[in-house]
């Protein structure tokens, strides 16, 4: 989770991400961030993530995208 | 032919019953956008609007599309807003523009209150209950010349007030006219529309629909951060044509996309604004085979300028030229000292140079000037403060821009306006903006006493979400230069320093 939200405050540093829900709605996230952190936590994970677990629902909250990575690696 | 609007009549007649402007909510046929346009248009003239800005404030919706076109059918100049813009940007629009008219809704009324608007609000639906007056319209028409205003666009400008950039009627045909052939638009084309109303991207579709009967989807935001919903949309609705900016198209392409769906309805795929990186638009090519199109140009100019094609030899490591302009369009590449160049700044001549800047004589004299070749008689050409070369084949290649504006999400930045922004938050006494075009970050330094927290808090209420800086630093001394400017490149280091 740690490594995660070192991600996540590089993008953002302003943002506290412990605490921010609802990350695209509130238009924190926008479609080039997307790419960035998606692209960054597979590097950093050393995983892929499937482009339809890419929704509005999967950047809720930084758990939230922890939890799909989570299960991503238990797949693997 | 004097304006786009006869393209319109001809398709009302023509294929009175085909959908041409779509979004998830309303689609409406030909026949129907020709009538909103005349009830609008009626409505307008009705309360005494003449030859003057209206301002239309709407949701971005094919209703929105068809109320512009409705202001031109008064004879009068649009305006297209959006509350997505950010009160500041709205309230200098309203300040500068002082429009006696606005189209909107309710929303939107009691929020213009808020912007300065003070002169006659007309709810939209309330309009289109209304009926026609076609003898009134075709008064009207009779009065517009080709080379009278169409519209206003704002694009941002360095000293924090947006600029208003004044269409004409004739450039809009001869960018109907150039863009199509270029994209080769045919009436079966959809356009899956990705553009706010508010800018002049969305000219390419409104354009391309009007003049060849095709039709368009404008594609609702929120897809925009689900890649496989997008495709699956571009899907459903069969489109054909998408223009958009790069980084909408590498959210589909970087995201591992092409494994679970192929927007394999596609045909032509334009981008521009930004650099397309190779390996993106090389996963493109390879899962999509369409023609994939750079496109150039500054709003100035009514919208692209250039264009170039890429090759289906592409491969990633290759450069991406902005190509040669559209037909009837020159670019003159102009050195320091006035003469023509290899390299220089981009200028653009042609019947697409806009009349300037709205109310604005000296920004407009800054980058609508003479051109320096001609001395025989006045042409205006349009400088775009970009940097530009011939390459070896002839092509324009695009080296960056000579002042501080930044292209980020597809909008043009002024670092200045957010700079200025910042400025209108109590308790900054300076601020800078920094970018950083590698990693597309946008930062802001500032002094003064109040938190990162509540600066970009500030911020968020007064200008649009692309404009939000992703980084903030507070600094205790802003640096200064020799003469005592702000040392944008110490800002710069400061801002992307490595904090690790």
């Amino acid at each position: 989770m740690e490594t995660l939200l070192d991600i996540l405050s590089e993008l953002h540093p302003d943002v506290d991400f412990s605490k921010e829900q609802n990350l695209v709605e509130r238009g924190i996230l926008g479609s080039f961030d997307i790419v960035m952190l998606v692209t960054r936590i597979e590097e950093e994970f050393d995983t892929v993530i499937p482009a339809r677990l890419i929704t509005p629902d999967t950047f809720r909250s930084a758990e939230a995208l922890y939890s799909v990575i989570q299960s991503l690696e238990d797949n693997d | 032919m004097k304006t786009i609007l006869e393209y319109l009549d001809r398709q009302a007649e023509q294929r009175p019953d085909k959908a041409a402007f779509c979004d998830v909510q309303e689609q409406f046929t030909f026949s129907e956008i020709k009538k909103i346009t005349d009830i609008v248009g009626s409505v307008l003239l009705r309360h005494g609007a003449a030859r003057e800005p209206v301002a239309v404030l709407l949701p971005r919706s094919a209703k929105m599309l068809a109320a512009l076109l409705g202001v031109m059918r008064a004879g009068c100049i649009y305006v297209p807003l959006d509350l997505e813009m950010g009160e500041l940007r709205l309230s200098s629009v309203f300040r500068q523009v002082e429009p006696r008219f606005l189209i909107s809704d309710r929303e939107g009324i009691k929020a213009a209150d808020t912007f300065g608007f003070s002169g006659e609000a007309l709810e939209i639906d309330l309009v289109l209950s209304e009926e026609p007056e076609r003898e009134k319209i075709r008064a009207a028409e009779e009065k517009v010349l080709d080379t009278d205003a169409a519209y206003i666009v704002f694009t941002s400008g360095s000293t924090g007030a947006p600029k208003g950039v004044i269409g004409k009627h004739s450039a809009m045909l001869d960018y109907a006219e150039q863009l199509t052939a270029v994209l080769k638009v045919q009436e079966s084309d959809v356009f899956g529309m990705q553009a706010p109303l508010y800018v002049d991207a969305c000219l390419k579709e409104l354009l391309s629909v009007l003049k060849c009967g095709a039709s368009l989807w404008i594609v609702p935001r929120q897809l925009f951060s689900s890649p496989v919903p997008l495709v699956t949309f571009l899907k459903e609705h069969e489109v054909t044509t998408v223009c958009w900016v790069v980084p909408a198209l590498m959210l589909i392409s970087a995201l591992h996309t092409f494994d679970e769906i192929i927007p394999d309805t596609l045909k032509t795929v334009a981008f521009g604004s930004e650099v397309f990186p190779g390996k993106q638009l090389k996963l493109w090519m390879d899962h999509v085979p369409a023609r994939y199109i750079n496109l150039y140009g500054p709003t100035e100019c009514t919208g692209m300028s250039c264009w170039y094609e890429v090759p289906a030899t592409f491969s990633q490591e290759d450069s991406i030229p902005i190509g040669r302009p559209f037909d009837n369009t020159e670019i003159l590449l102009i050195d320091e000292s006035g003469a023509l160049a290899e390299e220089g700044e981009i200028c653009i001549r042609g019947t697409a140079v806009c009349h300037g800047y709205w109310k604005d004589p000296v920004r407009t004299e800054a980058a609508f000037v003479q051109n320096p070749l001609q001395s025989a008689y006045p042409e205006r050409i349009y400088r775009t403060g970009d940097r530009g070369r011939w390459n070896s084949r002839g092509e324009l290649e695009f080296l960056g821009r000579i002042d501080n504006q930044i292209k980020h999400m597809g909008h043009r930045i002024e670092l200045g306006e957010l700079e200025a922004a910042a400025m209108k938050i109590d308790g900054v006494t300076a601020a800078c903006a920094a970018f950083d075009p590698q990693r597309k970050r946008l930062a802001l330094a500032y002094t003064g006493n109040l938190t990162k927290e509540d600066l970009t808090a500030g911020l968020r209420t007064i200008i649009p979400d692309w404009m939000l800086p992703s980084k903030t630093i507070r600094l205790e001394k802003m640096p200064l230069t020799a003469n005592g400017k702000t040392d944008r490149r110490q800002v710069f280091a400061l801002c992307f320093q490595k904090t690790k």
